[in-house]
């Protein structure tokens, strides 16, 4: 009956994405009860958004505000926050649960195709997420971060699945381990890297200088804490990423005969890489600190997901394991 | 710092083409049908090297420009690394309280006792000590966290060194492949490989002599998963290596991400596929032609395309062109298909031409291509003959009596790569040292720390002061935990 626990994996994922969605929600309520400690003058809330004739929100300025504004609203905001975290955390669960069964359905680890990649690499991206709020006050990114999650695990559910497979030949290996679990781990680090980017954007940005949004925004780290935080991240990954593509090179080496032969995969790692060390470079240099950086940052996890989901894909090369 | 930052965004952007249109390095095939489908644009792009991106000029001026701003940034670095490992840190700035981290506390001992104890708690925890006195007051200054840099010289140097491990293997060494039937062998020289491409620097003089067997190939299927029944899930080639220098015959297994390191090369398992024996003979029973002929997988389920050339002994030379199906089936539409890999229902068919085969001109041909435009065409297509079926051990007659052809056995053949590179274990060396030199550059902070000792009226008024280069989260963390101690270490004294 090898179907049944797949199909109680598939259910699983698709409970975890229900409790994801309602994570987003809250997480985007309490993003929007945001305020600086002491609310800015009365007068910006009604200026900013003529409630009176319904035109609805720009999503960061929120509601008018209520008689007392401090008070209730920063226990609104504590409550939405921890439920929030509370459901993201339920989320994970039910996703790590989808991934676990999948695996012992396989009767292997589950990454050796597209759909598992996307299922283990999402659940590693919510877990990075969790751990770093054991250190810090990230709830801010909790919007983007359970946001990217619907997007990718909607994608891979409709678009990766495939049914258990054995394991081809040239994936037996034990660098399959090695290789793709750090490549996850590190893809993990770079998406809450761009998470925190993306905000820094935000942060920064022409929005953040209208009146109404620097009010939503002044809940927020300021963007060279973030710029800090994102390079730390980013750091982490690079390492990682680094020690990815040298795994890679090793195993390519036992697999197809040479450790570097520019397929496109490898092309696509590689090009991560020099982006990632550019934006390492960056740091150091004059006049890319910043709002650069941050779009460095950006550029370079896009890179990392085009070499997921588009290259695995639509390129020819050695690494078509994507079982579509 | 600029320069770097710079070449690096172009190399990105400059790898980029190399993925989406086929190298002539990675995927030759691909090139030549690109040349075939887009004959327009085609040459435009090999003008400009964009099917040999990655030897390109434009893409080797970006890396070489990055490696020379590699070296120009190496060498001074390591001068004034050098100096600094052996200097003194550098003397107590004036004003501590303008350094990032900063803290106060006073004590009542004489402020030379405050700085012993500071040098002993900063010499503890790593520090290179030295102190100084500015007028009244006496100070330490430490600085730990060389390693640092030392971390960042080897990553950039090691990047180096891959650079001409890379060159140098791609210089010295070599690839070959070879098809090979169960049953036969290949010598390793160069006349043996099916194909073979020798680095720039490679001498022939160095390929060393062994020969390799394969006595049996093996491959397992799916049989329990219904969702990819007939998967491939193990190739086991079995071989046999017999070196020149007269030692005994070693058996061995090649296996996908298990190669076989014979002599100086590896031999890896690159592909396999079905080489049915095939045997025809002339009217009067004379065989002309009895070969193992290696049929080219064309889908999963190894429908495989050959070709027999028979030129002479026969009336007319002859040509099959054919189809292997190792389980045979047939489509609505009467064409035939394999619907499984293994051999459950074998059946060859072949279609004869006669004619000049145009191998006697001493030009090379391919022995997988038969080029059928001169030649007549016997069976199949529009002959109104039905083409050849063969089951194993079967025999048909030629139309016209031109001789017979028979299906004797059918075997796997397994094609190998033999590679040999020389620097290859360099390329491994320098990229350790590349993630040794990035984690020592990357987590080990570099710092300075003061300790101040200020003498006035009640006793000893403690400055404690830190500087952190690149970034460091724990250095408010650190400057701290130095209050602490020394305020700890001034307290034992006491008692």
């Amino acid at each position: 009956m090898t179907w049944s626990l797949d199909s109680l994996s598939l259910l699983l994922l698709y409970s975890a994405m229900s409790v994801y969605t309602l994570a987003f929600l809250t997480f985007a309520v309490d993003l929007s009860r945001r305020r600086a400690p002491h609310p800015i003058e009365q007068t910006v809330a009604t200026v900013a958004i003529p409630s009176a004739t319904g035109i609805p929100g720009t999503g960061f300025g929120g509601r008018p505000t209520v008689s007392s504004p401090l008070e209730p609203q920063q226990v609104a905001r504590g409550r939405a926050s921890r439920v929030a975290l509370a459901l993201l955390t339920l989320g994970w669960l039910l996703h790590l649960g989808s991934t676990v069964l999948r695996g012992w359905d396989a009767g292997r680890l589950p990454w050796a195709n597209m759909y598992e990649f996307s299922l283990t690499g999402t659940l590693i991206i919510v877990a990075v997420y969790l751990v770093l709020l054991m250190f810090t006050d990230v709830r801010y990114l909790g919007t983007l971060v359970s946001g990217l999650m619907l997007v990718l695990l909607g994608i891979a559910a409709v678009r990766y699945y495939v049914p258990v497979a054995p394991l081809q030949p040239a994936l037996q290996s034990y660098w399959l381990v090695i290789h793709v679990f750090v490549a996850l781990v590190a893809t993990g680090f770079f998406a809450v890297a761009a998470a925190i980017s993306g905000t820094q954007l935000l942060r920064s940005g022409k929005l953040a200088r209208t009146k109404s949004a620097a009010r939503a925004f002044a809940g927020l780290p300021t963007p060279d804490r973030l710029e800090t935080a994102a390079y730390r991240l980013n750091l982490v990954g690079f390492i990682l990423w680094t020690f990815t593509l040298i795994a890679g090179a090793i195993w390519a080496e036992r697999a197809w005969g040479r450790y570097w032969g520019w397929d496109t995969k490898e092309v696509w790692t590689f090009i991560v890489w020099v982006l990632y060390a550019g934006y390492i470079h960056a740091r150091a240099t004059r006049g890319w600190n910043g709002t650069r950086s941050a779009w460095l940052g950006l550029i370079g996890f896009s890179a990392v997901l085009f070499n997921f989901g588009i290259v695995n894909v639509f390129f020819t090369g050695l690494h078509s394991y994507s079982g579509l | 710092m600029r320069t770097a930052l710079l070449l690096l965004l172009a190399l990105a952007v400059a790898a980029v083409p190399g993925s989406l249109v086929p190298q002539r390095s990675a995927d030759p095939n691909g090139v030549s049908q690109y040349f075939d489908n887009n004959p327009e644009i085609a040459p435009i792009l090999d003008a400009v090297q964009a099917f040999d991106v990655y030897s390109s000029a434009w893409f080797s001026a970006i890396y070489l420009l990055l490696f020379v701003s590699l070296i120009g940034c190496i060498l001074p670095r390591t001068k004034h690394h050098l100096v600094a490992l052996r200097a003194r840190p550098p003397r107590t700035p004036a004003k501590l309280r303008r350094m990032p981290s900063y803290q106060t506390a006073a004590t009542t001992h004489t402020p030379e006792r405050a700085v012993a104890a500071a040098t002993t708690v900063l010499r503890r925890s790593g520090y290179r000590v030295t102190s100084y006195r500015i007028g009244d007051a006496l100070s330490v200054s430490a600085e730990r966290g060389y390693l640092r840099e030392t971390g960042n010289l080897l990553f950039h140097a090691s990047l180096v060194g891959i650079l001409i491990a890379v060159g140098l293997g791609a210089g010295f060494g070599f690839t070959g492949q070879r098809v090979v039937v169960e049953g036969q062998s290949f010598v390793n020289s160069l006349a043996s490989y099916d194909s073979f491409s020798p680095g720039r620097f490679f001498d022939v003089g160095r390929l060393d002599r062994y020969s390799m067997t394969l006595n049996a190939f093996t491959v397992d299927y799916e049989q329990q998963n219904l969702n990819s029944l007939g998967t491939p899930i193990d190739y086991t080639a079995d071989v046999t290596v017999t070196d020149t220098n007269g030692d005994p015959a070693v058996n061995a297994r090649v296996k996908v991400n298990e190669p076989l390191r014979a002599a100086s090369t590896d031999v890896y398992l690159l592909g396999n596929g079905y080489a049915p024996r095939i045997t025809v003979r002339a009217p009067d029973g004379t065989v002309v032609f009895s070969d193992d002929v290696p049929f080219l997988p064309q889908d999963a389920n190894l429908t495989s395309l050959g070709v027999v050339k028979v030129p002479d002994g026969l009336a007319e030379q002859l040509g099959l062109v054919g189809f292997f199906y190792p389980t045979q089936d047939q489509l609505t539409t009467g064409a035939y298909m394999s619907v499984y890999p293994d051999l459950t229902y074998p059946v060859l068919t072949l279609n004869a031409y006669t004619g000049d085969l145009g191998i006697d001109d001493g030009a090379p041909k391919s022995v997988y291509a038969l080029d059928t435009s001169g030649l007549a065409q016997l069976t199949g297509g529009t002959t109104g003959v039905d083409s050849l079926e063969l089951k194993p051990g079967e025999t048909a007659a030629l139309p016209g009596g031109l001789g017979t052809v028979t299906l004797d056995t059918v075997k796997r053949f397994a094609s190998f790569e033999v590679h040999s590179d020389p620097a290859q274990g360099w390329a491994l060396v320098f990229s350790i040292l590349v993630v040794l030199g990035l984690l020592l550059s990357l987590l080990i902070p570099r710092r300075r720390m003061w300790v101040k000792a200020i003498p006035t009226s009640t006793g000893t008024t403690l400055e404690y002061a830190g500087l952190a280069r690149g970034d460091d989260p724990r250095l408010n963390h650190a400057v701290d935990a130095l209050h602490t101690a020394h305020l700890a270490a001034l307290e034992k004294e006491h008692q």
